[in-house]
């Protein structure tokens, strides 16, 4: 199955026109200096797309209920006002709440990095073997199951196993992750040449030396894009939580939205306030980490 | 254990190699955690899918009466009619969108780096969340944005209007899904070869004649990638849904992942199983056509 998408340049015939400058050269470098205004014009406008939802976000958790209920979502907040935010901390019990989200996502970027940097090390070592070879593909079909065909399955069994509560969140979120994540780290792996290990191992280093000193320590770009997936993934994850956590008193900050949605009612400064302090701490992980997000993204869907 | 002396390094050298224990020792712990979590639920619910269970007590097996009252069960029908009509139209809009933005993103703008950063950023927004924030804005500001402007059929709520409740879904979820297509583009378009537009622009080929003749056809593999992740992704749209319309009004958009995870809270359970193992030989056929398509382009 190698040829179904042919990558030979096509004939460019020709149309002799003059090239224009605002073409969709997408090569552009900055050589000239000649910026592309029309299309920087363009893409400025449709930034409001993102931008509008985000705004109204930000000023509706600073009115006052007051002000909120009139349903102008684009005016200013006048006065400036936390109520929203105070209120919201209480009702939601926010330090909770905040805190098994936090618990659940580090328990996931843990367990995400350090399992299946294990397994990509072991599998891309032994891959003239079947049996690292055939876990490997058993691992990737998880990328391919979707959630809820196994959901109602999974329920029962962490409720069996007591596990009905952020820890097994943790736990289904970290098997989720696996399949991108081993991906990755093998992909990464093989381009460590093996001449490194061989004079560790000369040295006297056993395997899991090897591991610990040399290999993890070079994994660490992977792994910052991988960590940062499986935060991502947890922290805004609803569907799991709010089908395996049995008690709502340890629910994660996404479901709160859902359970709180009634209570808020009218009070959409108070609903608002709630919204931001969820999406905030993945925003501003996204803002430090851009790089890593780009980079894996385009990695996990093409490799 | 499985301490490899520098005597053993030479065993590369003899044709039977033996595998250092520490290796299975550090692959052991995923196949176990993967075939639990994930291998058992699929199993179980192949095998719940035969019966008559409730999700707890006694049961039965009933063979496929389960599969058969599936497909002449209107709102099941209705679930899959709606959840693939959506899909298909979420992949057009998300895919023509990203496309052009993603030209427009390698192509000579300033501030292309805060740009893409901007236009990247609802991907980490919680798609419950965002569902919740555009709620209000269907709800509340475009209507009052409606009647002030007299646009008559938009003065009622998006979300209550049974036939246009799943614009709202389409527009949300096109909005949360449209930077990782885009991503995707970018490193698609930034593989083309600088060689082949100079070669074109030599031969006087307009901008446009260059996009249609060069960048969609030698993005093709990344275009398809995109499809198929995307409708991958859509056929599974749960969080966005609840946020939005909770699958009403009434069931008009009840997605196929919202009538599964019903099946506990109505009792259902072994019936939704019967649901969840169609839906994943769906996802199988998928999955096997998305293999095919990336193995035809590995080697980029």
């Amino acid at each position: 199955m190698t040829s179904q998408i042919s990558l030979a340049p096509p004939s460019t015939g020709g149309e002799r026109t003059p090239v224009n400058g605002d073409s969709a050269h997408p090569r552009a470098r900055t050589r000239g200096e000649r910026f592309n205004w029309p299309v920087t014009i363009a893409l400025l406008v449709c930034t409001l797309a993102v931008l509008i939802p985000l705004y109204v976000t930000l000023t509706m958790a600073f009115k006052t209920t007051a002000q909120a209920v009139d349903g102008n979502a684009f005016s200013l907040p006048a006065p400036f006002s936390v109520d929203g935010f105070v209120q919201a901390w209480t009702l939601t019990d926010f330090p909770r709440s905040f805190a098994i989200s936090i618990g659940v996502s580090v328990i996931s970027v843990v367990g995400t990095i350090i399992l299946s940097a294990f397994a990509a090390f072991a599998i891309s070592r032994n891959w003239n073997r079947r049996f690292f070879r055939w876990s490997f593909y058993y691992l990737l079909a998880a990328i391919f199951l979707p959630f809820p065909v196994l959901a109602l399955s999974q329920v029962k069994l962490t409720g069996l196993l007591h596990l009905d509560n952020p820890i097994g969140v943790a736990i289904l979120h970290i098997t989720f992750q696996l399949g991108f994540s081993v991906l990755l780290f093998t992909a990464f792996l093989r381009s460590i040449p093996e001449e490194l290990e061989e004079s560790a191992r000369l040295d006297g280093a056993s395997t899991a030396q090897v591991f610990w000193q040399l290999i993890f320590p070079l994994l660490a770009p992977m792994s910052a894009t991988v960590g940062i997936f499986a935060f991502l993934a947890s922290w805004n994850d609803f569907v799991m939580p709010s089908l395996i956590t049995s008690n709502p008193a340890l629910q994660t900050l996404p479901v709160l939205q859902q359970i709180f949605q009634t209570q808020f009612s009218n009070n959409y400064n108070v609903s608002f306030a709630s919204y931001l302090m969820a999406m905030a701490p993945a925003i501003i992980v996204y803002l430090f980490t851009q790089r890593w997000v780009m980079s894996g993204v385009t990695q996990g869907a093409i490799k | 254990m499985a301490v490899v002396t520098p005597s053993q390094v030479s065993r590369k050298v003899h044709k039977p190699q033996r595998v250092g224990a520490t290796y299975y020792a550090f692959l052991l712990p995923v196949l176990v955690l993967f075939s639990l979590a994930i291998t058992l639920p699929a199993i179980m619910g192949i095998f719940y899918s035969f019966t008559n269970s409730v999700g707890f007590g006694d049961y039965y097996f009933i063979g496929v009466i389960n599969y058969i009252a599936l497909f002449s069960d209107p709102t099941i029908l209705g679930a899959y009619g709606f959840t693939i009509g959506f899909s298909l139209v979420t992949v057009a809009v998300v895919n023509v969108a990203a496309f052009l933005l993603a030209i427009g993103l390698t192509s000579r703008i300033r501030g292309k780096v805060a740009l893409r950063a901007l236009y990247v950023l609802p991907m980490v927004v919680s798609g419950i969340v965002i569902a919740y924030v555009f709620n209000f804005l269907f709800s509340n500001s475009l209507p009052e944005l409606a009647s002030a402007l007299g646009i008559a059929p938009l003065e009622k709520s998006l979300l209550a209007n049974p036939d246009l409740a799943w614009v709202a879904i389409v527009i949300v979820t096109a909005w949360q899904a449209i930077p990782s297509t885009i991503l995707i583009y970018i490193a698609g378009i930034l593989a083309i070869p600088s060689d082949v537009y100079e070669a074109a622009a030599l031969d006087g080929a307009s901008g446009a004649r260059q996009l249609w003749s060069i960048t969609v056809p030698l993005t093709a593999g990344y275009i398809l990638i995109n499809v198929i992740i995307g409708f991958k992704n859509f056929l599974n749209s749960y969080d966005i849904i609840v946020g939005l319309t909770n699958g009403g009004p009434g069931t008009s958009t009840t997605s196929i992942a919202m009538s599964i995870f019903n099946g506990f809270t109505n009792g259902d359970y072994s019936y939704q199983m019967a649901n969840a193992t169609i839906f994943f030989f769906i996802a199988i056929a998928i999955a096997l056509l998305q293999l095919r398509v990336t193995r035809g382009k590995a080697s980029v």
